[in-house]
């Protein structure tokens, strides 16, 4: 669990109540000692500073380079796409999934809501929490849109990337958490 | 709990562009104070300072027209900032805005949720509107952060709709040793309530002056149903590294950034030391050559006023 700044907390919760063994990273030597990493949601500015302050986005990288399975929510989302619209100018991204990503789309905190939101294969929606939300501008050819908001994809994965617009762990359900798990052990099959 | 819409997606066709939606809802309100954790959030007075802020990896910025030390220093009644001012912190950076109203002044905030601020803080360092109530905040779209001092005072605030607690230090003066009290005050006792039995829960609340299934709430979970932040005297990154590792969960710093003798550096220096607060040699490289810390007041002089005081 990246756990610079944000939701981390509640994002090991969900993972430790269903058995997964979810420690903190914050430094290149705990990055080491992971099989997967999630990034949580929180101020995607703010992690890119620290990311580069702490001598983790280089190593990262690299990961991700050799398919470590990832599940960015919001912020996450932000960190792992291709592009970043309405950012700053100085913020770099992981480039983990073909996907363009625009900063708060859905508008200022009093727009943020929660919804119903069908989830590909789920058979009852999840209570989805957007949060200043980013939205999807352009989805890659090799990307799977696993759910959508008015039209707008809001979860996605390619290959061992997963990322969500909103915050699974704000709410009970851990339909998501297990998707990801799923993710994992697929990935583990192919190779 | 959180107000969801009862209606019945199954029944939506697929091709439906308008999925029910719900905003102002407790879950979302708390959320964003999720979003913020283990972040500092940084008091501004110009666009200009809130660029430097953002640059420094504040998760937050605080659009306010003087920072408490000037407050303080000037004296006199202080109010809601001007629209104009919080539009262009708005307009300056892309990361959450904050604004403080008076305590129990509930058109202030209204205008604030007009201006699309991102959370009010019902703040003590401004002069109280109200001397008995505070604003009743389940009434608003956008969230509230109120301060506390100890821990009945934060279990009345959230019941009246605050979303994020933090310890109330003593704004503007550079001394950490307020916000270390009520940060100790506010855990030691939850830390307490987790040992009641049942009787002793009643006579909890009864102490506290706080409703009875919040207090029942903290006994089960072992902490705040809200996230708890630390304000009011921290001017230095180990000040920040002490207030997390007491327990807090993020911290706002006030004064002690733009009254520094150089604000970017020192910025960034919390910044990392917010992060890294468990890591004593990550903070012995973060603190080195940063320049003066703003002066500070120690406790036993004469303070003109105390902000901790206020709030009922």
């Amino acid at each position: 669990m990246l756990a610079l700044q944000g939701a981390f907390a509640s994002h090991i919760q969900a993972l430790r109540s269903i058995g997964v063994a979810a420690v903190e990273v914050r430094t290149p030597a705990q990055l080491e000692d992971v099989d997967a990493l999630v990034m949580p949601g929180g101020e995607s500015t703010t992690m890119s500073f620290l990311l580069e302050s702490n001598a983790l986005f280089d190593p990262i990288a690299q990961r991700l380079n050799q398919a470590m399975p990832v599940f960015g929510t919001c912020a996450g989302m932000i960190l792992l796409a291709k592009q970043i619209l309405d950012g700053r100018n100085d913020q770099r991204c992981f480039g983990a999934i073909d996907i363009d990503v625009r900063r708060n789309a859905f508008g200022r905190q009093v727009d943020s809501f929660e919804a119903d939101l069908n989830v590909a294969g789920f058979d009852h929606p999840i209570d989805a929490v957007f949060i200043r939300a980013p939205q999807v501008d352009r989805v890659g050819d090799s990307v799977t849109v696993l759910a959508e908001i008015d039209g707008r994809p809001v979860l996605c994965r390619q290959g061992s990337t997963m990322v969500a617009a909103f915050h699974p762990e704000l709410s009970d359900d851990r339909r998501l958490h297990q998707l990801f798990l799923d993710v994992i052990a697929e990935e583990r099959s192919n190779t | 709990m959180p107000g969801r819409f009862a209606g019945s997606l199954s029944a939506m066709s697929s091709e439906s562009l308008d999925t029910s939606r719900a905003t102002g809802t407790v879950r979302v309100k708390r959320g964003l104070a999720e979003m913020l954790k283990g972040g500092v959030i940084m008091d501004v007075v110009t666009p200009d300072q809130a660029k430097v802020a953002e640059d420094a990896g504040a998760v937050a910025v605080m659009a306010l027209e003087r920072v408490p030390a000037d407050i303080r220093v000037d004296g006199g009644v202080a109010r809601m900032s001007d629209p104009e001012m919080i539009e262009g912190i708005q307009a300056a950076v892309t990361i959450p805005v904050m604004a403080k109203a008076r305590i129990g002044h509930f058109v202030e905030a209204q205008i604030l949720e007009a201006l699309g601020v991102d959370y009010v803080d019902e703040s003590e360092v401004l002069t109280p509107a109200d001397e008995a109530h505070h604003i009743d905040k389940f009434a608003f779209t956008v969230p509230f952060v109120c301060g506390a001092t100890n821990l009945g005072e934060a279990l009345r605030r959230i019941s009246e709709g605050a979303c994020m607690i933090r310890s109330k230090g003593e704004a503007g003066t550079g001394n950490v040793v307020q916000a270390v009290r009520h940060l100790r005050s506010i855990l030691g006792d939850i830390r307490a309530i987790t040992q009641a039995d049942g009787p002793e829960l009643f006579e909890w609340a009864k102490q506290l002056r706080a409703p009875l299934p919040l207090v029942q709430e903290i006994a089960e979970t072992g902490k705040l149903p809200v996230p708890l932040f630390c304000a009011g005297g921290l001017a230095t990154p180990a000040d920040a590294a002490l207030a997390m590792q007491l327990g807090a969960e993020s911290v706002f710093v006030g004064s002690g950034i733009f009254k520094s003798e150089d604000p970017a550096p020192r910025a960034k220096a919390i910044v990392e030391a917010t992060t890294n607060f468990a890591d004593p040699a990550i903070l012995a490289k973060v603190s080195r050559g940063l320049g003066t810390p703003m002066t500070g007041i120690g406790m036993d002089e004469e303070l003109n006023v105390s902000f901790e005081d206020r709030g009922w």
